[in-house]
């Protein structure tokens, strides 16, 4: 998990130091540490993977210049990802004005429930809210099916259709593995609105691979 | 106590799931989860199903920015640092 990998405050102004002094070996160590993360964070707000490059190079250049005016008192990572999250933003609402609203937010039922209720037994039925058709254990799935770039494609478009609370929620916490106090602080949300974002995104992503495995 | 001894239902044990994985429900409700997912084989492949997704998303973070990008950015560096240099110089 990439917070695993953050260093030590000690290590991080070491690192803002070498930095600012131009240090190009402190710059590819930075950009090994956080390009993953800043690519993923960029791809949760624009609609494809050239423009979240884009994101990510005007984001980098965007911590050059604001380098020297880096304050200690915030932790280096999450002022990086303010900045990639901030261009992505801006960047993301720039392409929704050119592409139709539809495309970008579908009108999904945000506070819906997190499985269909026709798969549930009725009001009437001895065992009301049991399962009609339970979902099957993928104990069995193979792992080159469940890792498969079709797979992938499945899931990126399933987190292309939350609406971008969820969306945020989700690419910190379980693509990014971000802790949920991490995610929290990045977004600037309470952690049961973080908790309520996540569990309605990954209800949907669920679904989404319920399907693909079992059409 | 009459509500915390009800059995929940399916229905209900799927809402709560997040919760149970970050481990925030309160004691109560904790042991009603369990109990539910004792006697219930769809729900537990349902919470089976719901780490296999965490773990499938969680892939999705080994793609990373194109060698492409990755000159650009050293070139968007160095230009920054020629820069720096000729206003402090
Ligand atoms: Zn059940």
């Amino acid at each position: 998990m990439n917070s695993t990998r953050a260093p030590s405050p000690t290590d991080e102004l070491e690192l803002v130091l070498a930095l600012r002094a131009g240090d190009e070996d402190a710059f590819t160590d930075l950009v090994n540490r956080y390009e993953a993360a800043m690519l993923q964070i960029a791809l949760a707000y624009v609609p494809s993977r050239a423009i979240a490059e884009e994101v990510v190079q005007e984001a980098w250049l965007g911590v050059l210049h604001g380098i020297e005016r880096f304050e200690q008192r915030s932790q280096l990572k999450t002022w990086l990802m303010r900045i990639v999250l901030n261009r992505a933003k801006r960047r993301g609402s720039e392409e929704a004005r050119t592409i139709p609203f539809s495309v970008i937010q579908p009108a999904w039922n945000d506070s819906g429930p997190s499985v269909e209720p026709g798969r549930f037994r009725g009001p009437s039925n001895a065992w009301p809210g049991h399962w009609v058709s339970p979902p099957s254990s993928w104990s069995g799935v193979p792992e080159a099916r469940l890792l498969s770039g079709e797979m992938f494609e499945q899931v990126r478009r399933a987190l292309g259709e939350l609406p971008t609370r969820q969306r945020e929620v989700i690419t910190l916490r379980d693509v990014l593995g971000y802790p949920a106090h991490e995610v929290c602080n990045v977004l600037a949300i309470s952690e049961t609105n973080q908790r309520v974002l996540l569990h309605r995104a990954r209800s949907r992503v669920r679904a989404a691979v319920e399907r693909y495995l079992e059409q | 106590m009459r509500h915390a001894s009800r059995e929940l239902t399916c229905q209900e044990l799927v809402e709560l799931v997040t919760e149970y994985l970050e481990d925030t429900l309160a004691p109560s409700e904790r042991l009603r989860f369990d109990a539910h997912l004792r006697t219930c084989p769809g729900c537990t492949a349902y919470i089976e199903q719901m780490r296999t997704t965490i773990r499938v998303l969680g892939k999705l973070s080994e793609e990373s920015v194109s060698e492409d990008a990755r000159r650009e950015l050293l070139a968007t560096f160095r230009t920054w640092k020629a820069d720096v240099a000729k206003r402090d110089g």
